[in-house]
């Protein structure tokens, strides 16, 4: 569905500086998959997702989308595709069903049957009591179901949307997801739908498959939970008194499936970090093993890893501190959008990443290597 | 919802359904359409557009009669009425731009650059848009003036109408251009838009004779095309069909249509990036 190879774009912002904006992105995509693409701002998830959809052409590298190459076949690949973009797709002062009419005739077709279109889509996006109210007057829920509405008006077998939940409440993402989910299964062939985000969470819940975009490359790609298992691996951490912290440590190491050990101490107490690669498992051995070398643990935490976690052991950067513009405390109030994995999500774990994320860093960059 | 109702037979490759015909005319008429529906929805927006020309009328007619009518020699209104016309096309096309910026700052804009439609036809169908509150207003304007004693010439009022529907064509891509070129500094369009604007009016003659002004500002005036068609409303509304200043009109309209339509369509084709 999407074949692209070496995809590179240069914004030239003066005659000393050029922005890389994306470096040689290769890419393939079947149809019927689910992507996403993450990575913080300015990773060049939108701007490749503007190549793919010809708004703007490649520097160097090339792009099949949906068969056509999007330079010499621009027409073709915008006849295929639906787009929603970050923007809103209908007018102030337009009304709903004007333009979700005015969209299929675009598209080619007649009046009458765009006016049944508009309905179908009024009715299965949840806008049928908004149909003919002007566009400034929705909420911004409203609006946003009806940017998809726009792009699905003439059935494409493949769909980008880029950052389509960025601004709504969990609410209201939440129902939008449903309803892109919905359409998606809705088609004769389920549709191929490529999205950009920096929500971790959606990434997580909705994709099959993660493209993890940093500074115009690729650098990671596969199932959310292949890139967890192989890249971060579940977190136990044990708690107990300082003087016991090595001996734990010692423990920890020997025992199977661990990768990395890290000792913090905070206060009156020490915490005794362990990545591993199953933690639920290993937890009740930790125990057995520490128990019988007179270790007193007073807490246990098990924490599956998020998407974030991926990322900061590829780039050493949390990309919550990097991607989350409105959240003034960066990382720190984030916690929810974080983990959905079953695991607890422990704050105490999660400041002691944001504090020490340089030690951290390097203790997983050592689990990839 | 049945989605297999539109494309019976969808195949693998959804590429390899039929490209829908496309031509220049239905394009500009899909557009033309959406920018007319919400004028055609909410009529009375128009009306707003006619509270500046009536306070002219209202307010600087009366002053024009009696400081400069002698001067006018015979009929004020015959004078003035065409010249309001002209003003009204001006102000109302030559803003026109801002409305294309607000869908550039939404994602109108990049909604229908992702689609197939042709990209002058985005132009294009804009700048048709603009003749119709120019037509609609100045009759307006023309019928609210008749109970105070503009006696027009009926032909000559149409053929005004369509010359300053022609003008706004120009005006109105010009606009829309403008609001391309400026896309990354919004702020630019109405320093522009007001630099160019007071000047156009002021040489055109529209509210004092110009045979009274000094040689440069003639000289000026001559290479505004405003002037001509200001002109022509007169030379038009008097009767005077046949007179060069009708002509000269015309070539003025058109001249600024297609120069208006040749720039605005490069801006448009130019505006994705």
């Amino acid at each position: 569905m999407i074949r692209t190879q070496a995809l590179t774009k240069d914004f030239v912002v003066s005659r000393s500086r050029t922005v890389h904006a994306v470096r040689g992105i290769s890419l393939d995509v079947e149809p019927g998959e689910l992507v996403a693409v993450l990575g913080p701002n300015g990773a060049g998830k939108t701007t490749t997702l503007r190549m793919l959809t010809t708004l703007i052409p490649p520097t160097s590298g090339t792009a099949e989308v949906a068969g056509y190459d999007v330079v010499t076949h621009p027409d073709r690949v915008r006849a295929a595709i639906g787009y929603v973009g970050q923007g809103g797709a209908g007018g102030a002062s337009q009304r709903v069903r004007d333009e979700l009419v005015t969209q299929g005739e675009i598209y080619g077709l007649d009046r009458r049957t765009a006016r049944s279109r508009a309905g179908e889509l009024t009715e299965a996006l949840d806008l049928t009591e908004q149909a003919d109210r002007k566009i400034e007057s929705l909420s911004g829920g409203q609006k946003r179901r009806l940017d998809v509405a726009v792009g699905l008006v003439h059935e494409p077998s493949l769909l980008f949307l880029d950052e389509p939940s960025t601004g709504l409440d969990p609410h209201n993402r939440a129902n939008l997801w449903q309803h892109i989910l919905r359409m998606r299964t809705a088609a004769a062939e389920p549709m191929t739908i490529v999205l950009t985000t920096h929500y971790l969470d959606e990434a997580d819940t909705f994709a099959e498959r993660v493209i993890v975009v940093d500074h115009g490359q690729v650098i990671a790609d596969d199932t959310a939970d292949a890139l967890k298992a192989e890249l971060a691996g579940d977190l136990v951490t044990l708690r107990v008194p300082p003087e016991h912290a090595a001996p734990l440590a010692g423990i920890a190491e020997r025992a199977s499936g661990t990768r990395s050990v890290r000792v913090l101490r905070a206060g009156g107490v020490s915490t005794v970090e362990i990545r591993t690669a199953d933690g639920p498992g290993a937890a009740p051995g930790l125990l057995r093993a520490a128990d019988a070398a007179g270790v007193p643990v007073s807490r246990v935490d098990v924490t599956r890893p998020t998407l974030d976690d991926v990322f900061l052991g590829l780039t050493g950067r949390s990309l919550r501190e990097t991607a989350v513009v409105d959240a003034p405390d960066g990382g720190q109030g984030t916690v929810a959008t974080g983990s959905t994995g079953g695991g607890s999500t422990n704050l105490t774990n999660n400041s002691s990443t944001n504090n020490s994320s340089d030690s951290d860093s390097s203790d997983k960059k050592e689990v990839l290597a | 919802m049945s989605a297999a109702t539109l494309t019976p037979g969808t195949t693998t490759r959804p590429s390899a359904r039929p490209l829908p015909r496309r031509s220049f005319l239905r394009d500009t008429r899909i557009v033309l359409v959406r920018e007319l529906q919400p004028v055609v929805r909410d009529p009375f927006s128009l009306v707003f557009g006619l509270v500046q020309p009536l306070v002219f009328l209202g307010l600087f007619g009366p002053l024009l009669a009696g400081s400069a009518g002698e001067a006018l020699g015979g009929d004020v209104w015959l004078w003035f009425v065409p010249a309001v016309l002209a003003m009204t096309t001006l102000f109302g096309t030559s803003v026109t731009g801002s409305n294309l910026q607000l869908d550039l700052s939404s994602g109108v804009h990049e909604r229908m650059l992702v689609t197939p439609l042709s990209r002058p036809a985005q132009l294009v169908g804009r700048a048709l848009k603009e003749m119709v509150p120019i037509v609609v207003q100045s009759a307006i304007v023309v019928l609210v003036m008749l109970p105070f004693g503009l006696r027009p010439d009926p032909i000559g009022t149409v053929l005004t109408l369509l010359q300053l529907a022609v003008l706004g064509i120009g005006v109105g891509s010009l606009s829309y251009a403008l609001a391309l070129a400026v896309r990354k500094q919004e702020w630019m369009f109405w320093v522009v838009q007001q630099t160019f604007l007071f000047p156009v009016m002021m040489l055109s003659g529209m509210l004092l004779p110009l045979e009274n002004g000094p040689a440069w500002m003639q000289a000026a005036s001559s290479v505004n095309p405003l002037r001509y068609v200001v002109d022509s409303g007169r030379a038009a509304f008097a009767g005077d069909l046949m007179s060069s200043a009708v002509a000269w009109g015309w070539v003025a309209a058109v001249a600024t249509a297609v120069l208006g339509l040749v720039v605005g369509v490069r801006a448009m084709v130019r505006s994705a990036d």
